[in-house]
């Protein structure tokens, strides 16, 4: 079998599981599994752009939130129907990841991260400073009548896992066409020698802010349909909390590999999950999961993977 | 109260703000300047100082001022032999990576934090001042009477925040001497300009490693300690601190201390001055915003002295 076949198997079987586990998953996992596939696809944007363009962002919260505050302020106080939400969504996420991109991108290393930090900082305070719109921390809960899309009502688990795994499966296939493409070998190339890319005459700078759009639309794309499956706008989403998140994920599932985020924000979540039932410093297992991650497997789960038994994963 | 008191009031407020930003702020600035590292379990730093402060000060009986003291001594010094441990365990072994140490001391502060909660718990605690008398201030004005002092009300400052300005002009000239005068700054220093050569002249670099991070913590820990009687002791004050700190560091250029002082004044001031005068939130959106860019434009910092 070929490298291309026993891809397209493996990816394709996940997302045929995951669509068969819907009818066998208890309530409660199968709530959390419809959340884990919209926090994975932040994830699979983050990766785009860490994972594959090797940048490393500790800013991701500001394209999550402007995607989901797009869609919730347009919903809430624009009365706008759920497609044109999610549009506005993506075109927050698209203004905002453009910016960012032009001007964080004139900085590299320690000072791009700092960077992000900083206008991911602007954008929560922001979020804060504009209560009136927004209403902080407490947030804008959308009603179960602004939630139905196409006349299908999302706030019906079976309906709202379908449009979680429709999602999710639009942004793995999107990046596994994206590696495969030369696009995205030139992105590799960047992460690897960035010099040596710039002189065999690829613009490197229009490589970086393309990684830099779509990581941002597809976490933004993210972002909004989590406000609109879950109902849910709130501050908390804008805070550091959120950057480090998908930076913990795609460590823990394998930077640069399409399924890693996924697998990432599966163990992680149910980790913190299994943790806050136990004690309130629930974050103490992401932190001791990063110190740990870096020592040890930098790779990643599926990076082990690929570097011990399947060579031919993306 | 009218406009001059009132700025004089909001600069001394700026003025203590100042003083414990430098501490910390320095404290950030050397660990980047001679390792090249950014850490981002600083703020926690400062804020085990604080905790710290409490339980020992709520440990030692007799007056305030014994409390105190001993937290003084004991707090910064724990604080710096656990940096220096995370520096031996964790940063020594991915080598310094500059992207690897932020994601390790992202793990770092979150274990330190959380921890915190588990042990310290969720509640804030003060610390009683070793001293805290009550100081009216004069201002002067020139009146139909001429030239007159007079003492407005509400125009006041503490003994203990004059004490808190002077210690810490105390201890960054301990650090500059440090830095200049004595053998163990000159290895930083060395470090700090050519680690591969400093090794090659036989400079135990690991050891010195070890040192600027444990010497950074306790600064942070040391600008803690000083604060905590007039604020509160929180698990969760670390993050200002950090944010002020890496916002010091980069307008002052990275890695240089006569820049980070002068900016930590700059923004210590500023930041007393404007929350007065200003909402703080907007305040701190502009400024946030003002040094991404600063960081964007002008890498070196606004007191930097261009590529090196």
């Amino acid at each position: 079998m070929s490298d291309r076949a026993k891809t397209l198997l493996l990816h394709g079987g996940v997302l045929v599981l995951l669509f068969a586990l819907q009818f066998v998953l208890p309530a409660y996992h199968h709530g959390n599994l419809a959340r884990i596939m919209v926090l994975a696809s932040f994830a699979i944007g983050y990766n785009v752009m860490f994972g594959y363009a090797g940048l490393l962002s500790l800013g991701h919260a500001l394209f999550f939130a402007a995607g989901m505050y797009g869609l919730g302020l347009a919903v809430a106080h624009g009365g706008a129907d759920p497609v044109s939400g999610l549009l506005a969504g993506i075109a927050a996420a698209l203004a905002v990841s453009v910016a960012v991109g032009l001007l964080a991108l004139r900085t590299s290393g320690v000072a791009f991260m700092i960077v992000t930090l900083m206008f991911a900082q602007v954008g929560y305070l922001a979020v804060l400073y504009f209560g009136t719109y927004t209403r902080g921390d407490e947030g804008i809960v959308l009603q179960q009548a602004q939630r139905v899309l196409w006349g299908i009502d999302l706030t019906q688990p079976g309906a709202r896992y379908f449009a979680a795994l429709l999602l999710f499966a639009v942004c793995l296939l999107a990046t596994l066409g994206l590696v495969r493409a030369p696009f995205g070998k030139v992105l590799i190339a960047i992460r690897e020698n960035e010099e040596r890319a710039r002189m065999l005459g690829y613009d490197v700078f229009r490589y970086k802010l393309a990684a830099v759009v779509i990581s941002g639309v597809l976490s933004g794309l993210a972002g909004a349909v989590y406000g609109l499956l879950f109902g849910f706008v709130g501050a908390t989403f804008a805070s550091v909390q959120y950057s480090i998140f998908p930076l913990l994920w795609v460590l823990l599932g394998g930077a640069g590999t399409v399924l890693g985020p996924f697998v990432g924000t599966l163990f992680m979540f149910y980790l913190i999950d299994l943790s806050s039932a136990v004690t309130s410093a629930y974050m103490l297992v992401a932190g001791v999961a990063l110190v740990l991650l870096t020592l040890f497997a930098p790779q990643g789960l599926v990076g082990e993977i690929r570097n011990r038994i399947w060579r031919w994963l993306p | 109260m009218d406009f001059g008191p009132y700025l004089m009031l909001a600069s001394l407020e700026g003025a203590v703000t100042a003083a414990v930003l430098a501490l910390t702020a320095i404290g950030l600035s050397l660990v980047f300047g001679v390792m090249r590292v950014v850490n981002v379990a600083h703020g926690e730093f400062f804020m085990l100082g604080a905790v710290l402060a409490w339980w020992v000060a709520s440990h030692v009986g007799g007056p305030p001022a014994l409390g105190f003291i001993v937290a003084l001594a004991i707090a910064p010094l724990a604080v710096g032999g656990l940096a220096a441990l995370a520096d031996m365990t964790v940063l020594k072994r991915v080598n310094y990576d500059p992207e690897r140490t932020i994601v390790a001391t992202i793990g770092i502060l979150y274990i330190l934090q959380q921890v915190t909660l588990m042990t310290y718990g969720p509640e804030a605690r003060p610390v009683e001042p070793p001293f805290n008398t009550r100081l009216a201030l004069p201002w002067f004005e020139w009146g139909e009477n001429g030239f007159q002092i007079y003492w407005p009300w509400g125009l006041s400052t503490t003994s203990y925040k004059l004490f808190v300005i002077g210690a810490a002009a105390a201890v960054l000239i301990g650090v500059w001497i440090l830095m200049a005068r004595t053998r163990i700054g000159l290895l930083m220093r060395a470090t700090q300009l050519d680690r591969e050569m400093a090794l090659a002249f036989g400079i135990p670099v690991e050891r010195v490693y070890a040192t600027v991070f444990g010497l950074g913590g306790a600064l942070a820990a040391l600008g803690a300690v000083l604060i905590v009687p007039t604020q509160q002791a929180h698990y969760l004050m670390g993050g200002d601190p950090l944010l002020l700190s890496f916002i010091v560091v980069i307008i002052g250029g990275l890695g240089s201390l006569p820049g980070t002082v002068a900016a930590a004044i700059l923004i210590g001031l500023s930041d007393g001055i404007i929350s007065v005068f200003f909402s703080p939130m907007l305040a701190k959106i502009l400024a946030t915003m003002l040094v991404a860019l600063v960081l964007v434009f002008r890498p070196q910092g606004l007191f930097g002295s261009g590529e090196k």
